[in-house]
């Protein structure tokens, strides 16, 4: 045998000083190297030196698998232990949950059923609007068609939608591989929290707003009719800081009309509103959504009331 | 009174070989399931019996006894099942011949290495028998192929037996393995490296298990055959690797020679033996499968020629050291 493979090595050899006769230059070259070949010929890897190193090689390779851990996992007796974005089984967060059907429409098999109704509540106010919301009925994800691509969880705006790592749910029927809310729900107790934000990433904003120092407490409207000046030239200055700067700009002008020709007309509908909120938040918009009906007057200086309408719609 | 404990001494030599027929080659086949795993990065049988599956052959013989005992239509049927008990009931016999130690042995008989190698060349008649008696082109093909390999292998492995004979002077078992020094594993070692592979050949294991090649000839000779009768023939595998193992142990490796070998002879031939197990299973891991004109050419080429160099030495040493 090893006769035959010393053969074989030999036998491309003499082929090789055949093909670079049409070079001038190569033949010496290859007469150099036609020699070296036969000791080197175990350098290129691709074929061992005779028999006996491979097969020493074989024994080598069986032994020292012997003394290391066997790779079977032993499932049934051992669970896995499976990375933390594992997509097991998706689990939903039914308070979330607004029955936008965007994860519906996206699936690309279809399979998520979800139905719900509309519900009217009553205004929280007196005399103010009854508001719409979705309650939902039915959320159920076929797992028997789902392919586990994990695109609902992707678009779910409201983070209704989650991945859990369990794998666990065969069944023996395929109908019962559809999973109601309820048990979307108790998927929740197992999906994983979420992975630690790098270090060196920026802080989030959630926690940048949170940290933020209170605004100061606004002087009196008496007193801001005095410091219009004032408060104008400090809009450029903070740059990043828009939708705050934005606000003081309005008041401003309420008690300046004479400020901007340029600006919106609101100045006819922000006089009664602007003393209540001195705060952006949503819960100074709710309010004047209140006010506005309450007060027809500004019915038909709708146009003009454009901004906090819009808000009203969306909300 | 004396020819009645006669008789009782047979019986019980008899039931004692036949308990270590039975016993050992179930210890190499589980410890070949287990060897064999973690070679290969597995962990092999885990659940029968409880403690990592050591009870693993005893379900499979009851799943074999379970099965139907099938006959082909067209096989001859009497030699088709006949077969298998012409190749496991020569192991047997030699089994009982091969000693443990000078005194625990089934029969101690003066020309006990000539008896072994004789019985152990009948089992290939088995094998021929149930190849031809099949009605199958794979089993007659896997046949032919272990005719011919065991009549290219019988030669060296008596080569090399003789070989051991001619340095103690004996034809026992017992001789010789009460003649072996140390010296041996030097003076020996090649007729002991053409033992080995010769009873790797005659035991049809791989890298020589070209007649029951299974990506060529379905299963060799064991194609037709299921259930009780298949797993004689396994067992005659497995009996044909405790047998070589301790043969070699005794012949080659001294056998009971060891410390405390007055009381603990036995365990040092068994154990020496089990060690020799171990390396054909290892080999059996490690290596590919020889073709067939490569298996031929092993024999005729290499191993017979060292066969007769080791007789070659062994006679002068014998002539030197006289």
């Amino acid at each position: 045998m090893t006769e035959r493979t010393q053969a074989e090595q030999v036998n491309p050899e003499p082929v090789e000083p055949v093909q670079p006769v049409g070079g001038e230059a190569q033949p010496e070259e290859t007469r150099v190297t036609a020699p070296r070949p036969k000791e080197t010929a175990p350098a290129p890897g691709t074929k061992p030196s005779g028999i006996l190193p491979g097969l020493v090689k074989g024994l080598a390779a069986t032994a020292r698998t012997l003394t290391r851990h066997a790779h079977t996992a032993e499932y049934p007796d051992v669970m896995p232990k499976l990375p933390p974005r594992t997509r097991g089984v998706i689990a939903l967060t039914e308070e979330n949950c607004t029955s936008c059907m965007l994860c519906a429409r996206e699936c690309p098999d279809w399979c998520i059923y979800i139905d719900s109704h509309k519900e009217e509540l009553p205004p929280t106010t007196p005399g103010g609007r009854a508001r719409q919301r979705n309650v939902l009925d039915r959320f159920a994800i076929d797992f028997s068609l789902c392919m586990y691509c994990g695109i609902c969880v992707e678009v779910c705006p409201f983070d209704a939608l989650w991945w859990s790592p369990e794998f666990e749910y065969a069944e023996l029927d395929i109908r019962e591989l559809i999973h109601e809310k309820d048990r979307l729900g108790a998927w929740m107790a197992t999906v994983p929290p979420p992975a630690a934000l790098d270090p060196a990433s920026a802080e989030p904003a959630e926690l940048v707003a949170a940290s933020k120092p209170p605004r100061p407490v606004r002087p009196a409207a008496g007193e801001d009719e005095a410091a219009p000046a004032r408060v104008r030239p400090a809009r450029p200055a903070p740059g990043e800081g828009g939708p705050p700067a934005a606000r003081p700009r309005r008041e401003a002008r309420a008690a300046t009309p004479a400020a901007t020709p340029t600006d919106t007309p609101t100045d006819t509908a922000t006089p009664p509103t602007a003393p209540i909120p001195t705060d952006p938040a949503p819960t100074a918009v709710l309010p004047a959504a209140d006010a506005t009906p309450s007060g027809d007057a500004p019915a038909d200086a709708g146009p003009a009331d454009n901004p906090p309408a819009d808000k009203d719609g969306g909300a | 009174m004396s020819e009645g404990w006669n008789v009782l001494e047979v019986v019980l030599r008899a039931v004692a070989v036949l308990a270590a027929f039975l016993v050992l080659p179930l210890l190499v086949g589980q410890t070949e399931h287990k060897v064999m795993a973690h070679m290969q990065g597995r962990l092999g049988p885990m659940y029968a019996g409880g403690f990592h599956g050591w009870a693993q052959l005893v379900a499979d013989a009851v799943k074999f006894i379970q099965k139907e005992d099938i006959t082909p239509a067209r096989a001859d049927r009497g030699v088709f099942r006949l077969a298998p008990f012409v190749a496991l009931i020569p192991y047997l016999v030699a089994m009982a011949v091969v000693p443990l130690s000078p005194t625990i042995v089934g029969a101690d008989v003066p020309g006990s290495a000539l008896l072994v190698l004789a019985a152990t060349g009948v089992g290939i008649i088995g094998t021929l028998m149930g190849g031809w008696a099949s009605a199958s082109k794979y089993s007659m093909l896997g046949a032919m192929r272990a005719a011919a390999q065991l009549v290219s292998y019988e030669l060296p492995m008596v080569l090399a037996v003789a070989s051991v004979a001619l340095a103690a002077g004996t034809l026992s078992m017992v001789g010789i393995a009460e003649a072996w020094t140390p010296w041996w594993l030097l003076w020996q070692a090649p007729g002991a490296f053409v033992f080995l592979v010769a009873a790797l050949a005659e035991l049809q294991r791989p890298p020589f298990d070209m007649p029951i090649a299974d990506s060529e000839l379905v299963f060799g000779i064991f194609t037709e055959y299921t259930g009780l009768r298949f797993a004689f023939f396994l067992l005659a595998e497995y009996a044909g690797i405790v047998l070589f193992s301790l043969i070699f142990s005794v012949l080659w490796l001294g056998g009971w020679a060891g410390p405390f070998e007055a009381g603990l002879g036995w365990l040092w031939t068994i154990l020496k033996a089990y060690a020799i197990a171990v390396l054909m299973i290892w080999l059996r891991v490690s290596w590919p499968r020889l073709r067939e004109d490569q298996l031929q050419r092993l024999a005729w080429v290499w191993l017979v020629p060292i066969a007769l160099l080791q007789l070659a030495i062994t006679a002068v040493g014998v002539v030197m050291m006289r």
